[in-house]
């Protein structure tokens, strides 16, 4: 085994130019649709991370007053929700995954020296992940046992972390928020968020609502949000939902006012679609990227086989099996395309690496696939292989004079 | 120039084939089908080479002699005929067996040479010894001894494209010699040369025959082929002289 590795060495380096524009085809293609699918992946997630700031695909809905007369009761009375009613809702509404009441109001908080008013939202676990609230790196969010014992426990906005904290650790930290103390267990992780119904989440703050009602004295939501089974018709969704709190409140399931809703999900629809137009444009260009480079590689080892042939026949004359010359032919292809593939990685990477700051933003940051470039250099390995073995099996199959006189 | 190799063993039949032959052809025949036109290039060859022979082939430019001359040494199969190798019969041989018989029982020396341009000297004397599976120190070391036993010690890193033709035939026999073969083969080894590189190799084959191998060389050398101790004639496709002298 070791001999072959060493004829293959001895042959690629005896034929530099041949070894070369093998592994350069290589390389450009691995190149080529590495960095294709790193631009791709890199502004698709910077695209979800600046429409899915607000949250994923949800629902938010707000009591108002009712606009039509309903079983004796007169239009213009306000509807209000309690927990109980969100609670119904969960239970009643068709194709629901999650929801959550929230209570807000602008509240004083006091941290050392330092006093702010701040929007404090009183919310249920679900709440952060529906408005994809992902916690930084050592904290969380509100969880389960905040809401049962009432714990006086806060999730705090990036902003606000900066400007009550600076660059000082807020987890742990006490904060007064109306008198009281409260204890920061989480800070939002930065997010892009290019909407929003009340003020940015980054400089709010989210407490469990159980503390915030007992906190308060709160009894009605202010508004709540609801997320869709993924796949299910929003508008569904919504009827079902003012079909179940209507139940409760007594008003026309078809009134409107009485209860209002923001789809979100419509804005994912042109996503969705535009999406996967982009990748479908991708994967064309992919493809055609491969093919080209599956033709350049092939065609090199047609070449090679070629002026091969002869070479072939020599060392059939001097004693070589078939299936030494297959072996060396099948290694040599697997380095040719493995150098070229981590090149080609390579260059990827570093491409990328020195992608300029000020573009991110718009594109998002590009990230390359080992995989991706894995696959690639395999693929066209295995181009190269198919276009080059079967002429070399030939060769190898013919009496040594012929390959010797071709 | 003298060939400082002493022959210790070949890889032949054993010695105890005193008189047996060493290659035994009956009937050969061989025809080349171009797809158009066939061509038959042997009509029938019925050949003993003995253990130790010198054989010179000579006769007309297409007569055949090269047709003859890779059949001997495996190189290209009969349409027709027996043939028998060392006590095998070729024919009955996988293209494995083939190959080791190229590798071990012959010796081939081309009119061209054939050596692979890219490699050095001593790389090309090694290759026999590679496809043999020799130990790399032991094939180090044997072609360089082979190398200056044909006077191109100092040449072993050159490549063939650095070499002269007499240089470059000197290199082929130093690799024809690489594995002991029994038989060398020969196809014009003088014709690409001056006369005076000419004589050098036909010193060495002398040497060569000299240790105890069986010669076979294609000439139209006049002078090699009186060296020998037995003359072919070949003229289209059939032996038409045979004697030794
Ligand atoms: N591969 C081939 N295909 C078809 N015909 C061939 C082939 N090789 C040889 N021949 C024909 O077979 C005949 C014998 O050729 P061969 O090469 O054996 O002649 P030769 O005696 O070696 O001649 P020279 O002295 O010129 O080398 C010639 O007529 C030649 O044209
Ligand atoms: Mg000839």
């Amino acid at each position: 085994m070791k001999d072959v590795f060493r004829q293959v060495g001895r042959d690629m380096r005896s034929q530099k130019l041949r070894t070369f524009l093998t592994v350069f085809g290589i390389v450009w293609g691995t190149v080529a649709i590495s960095l294709l699918l790193a631009f791709g992946t890199g502004m698709h997630k910077q695209m979800i991370k600046n429409t899915a700031g607000l949250g994923d695909r949800i629902i938010i809905g707000w009591p108002g007053l009712t606009s039509m007369p309903y079983e004796g009761l007169g239009k213009g009375r306000r509807i209000r929700l309690s927990e109980e009613d969100i609670d119904h809702a969960r239970l009643e509404t068709k194709g629901l995954r999650a929801i959550s009441s929230e209570y807000s109001n602008n509240m004083r908080i006091v941290y050392g020296t330092k006093t702010m008013a701040v929007d404090i939202s009183g919310v249920s676990p679900v709440f952060g992940e529906m408005r994809n609230m992902i916690p930084d790196w050592g904290g969380r969010f509100i969880n389960d046992l905040d809401m049962e014992h009432n714990r006086r426990t806060a999730f705090i906005g990036n902003q606000l972390k900066k400007d009550l904290f600076g660059e000082d650790d807020a987890i742990g930290k006490l904060v007064l928020v109306n008198g009281s103390p409260f204890q920061i267990v989480g800070v939002l992780k930065e997010k892009s968020q290019d909407s929003s119904y009340s003020g940015r989440d980054h400089s709010k703050m989210m407490i469990p609502s159980t503390t915030y009602r007992a906190l308060t004295g709160e009894k009605y939501v202010d508004n709540f949000i609801a997320q869709p089974v993924r796949g299910t018709d929003s508008k569904i969704v919504m009827d079902s939902l003012r079909a179940a709190m209507s139940e409760r409140q007594r008003f026309s399931p078809e009134d409107k006012e009485a209860l209002s809703f923001w789809d979100t999900t419509e804005q994912f629809k042109f996503f969705d679609l535009f999406m996967l137009s982009f990748n479908t444009f991708l994967g064309i260009i992919g493809c055609l990227t491969l093919i080209v480079g599956g033709i350049g590689v092939s065609n090199i080892m047609n070449v090679v086989v070629e002026e091969r042939t002869r070479e072939i026949g020599i060392k059939m004359a001097l004693g070589a099996r078939q299936k030494s010359i297959m072996t060396q032919f099948l290694i040599e292809t697997m380095i040719v395309t493995g150098i070229g593939g981590a090149i080609g990685f390579a260059i990827s990477i570093t491409i990328c690496a020195f992608f300029p700051e000020q573009a991110v933003e718009f594109v998002g940051m590009p990230r390359v696939s080992p995989l991706v470039a894995l696959l690639t250099a395999s693929a066209l390995g295995i181009v190269g292989l198919v276009a080059g073995y079967f002429p070399a099996r030939e060769a190898s199959r013919l009496d040594p004079v012929v390959a010797m006189k071709l | 120039m003298s060939l400082g190799l002493t022959k210790t063993k070949t890889n032949g039949v054993p010695a105890a084939s005193n008189g047996s032959s060493i290659i035994h052809m009956d009937a050969i025949r061989k025809v080349y089908d171009t797809g158009k036109v066939k061509v038959e290039a042997l009509k029938g060859i019925d050949l003993a080479i003995g253990n130790g022979e010198f054989v010179a082939i000579v006769g007309p430019s297409g007569s055949g002699k090269s047709t003859l001359m890779n059949l001997i040494g495996c190189l290209d199969t009969p349409t027709d005929g027996r043939y028998e190798l060392a006590g095998e019969h070729v024919s009955d041989l996988t293209r494995d067996q083939l190959a080791d018989i190229r590798n071990r029982r012959v010796g081939f020396i081309f009119q061209n040479f054939n050596l692979l341009p890219h490699i050095s000297a001593s790389e090309n004397v090694e290759m026999p010894m590679l496809f043999g599976g020799l130990p790399v120190r032991e094939r180090r070391e044997r072609a360089r001894t082979l190398l200056e036993a044909v006077g191109l010690g100092d040449r072993t890193e050159h490549k063939p494209t650095e070499l002269s033709g007499g240089q470059m035939q000197r290199v082929a026999i130093a690799r024809a010699l690489a594995m002991e073969p029994a038989i060398l083969l020969a196809d014009e080894p003088t014709g690409n040369l001056d006369s005076s590189s000419g004589g050098d190799i036909m010193t060495l084959f002398n040497d060569l025959w000299n240790q105890g191998r069986t010669l076979v060389i294609i000439t139209h050398d006049q002078a090699l082929a009186t060296r020998a101790s037995r003359i072919v004639e070949i003229h289209d496709g059939r032996i038409t002289r045979d004697e030794r002298q």
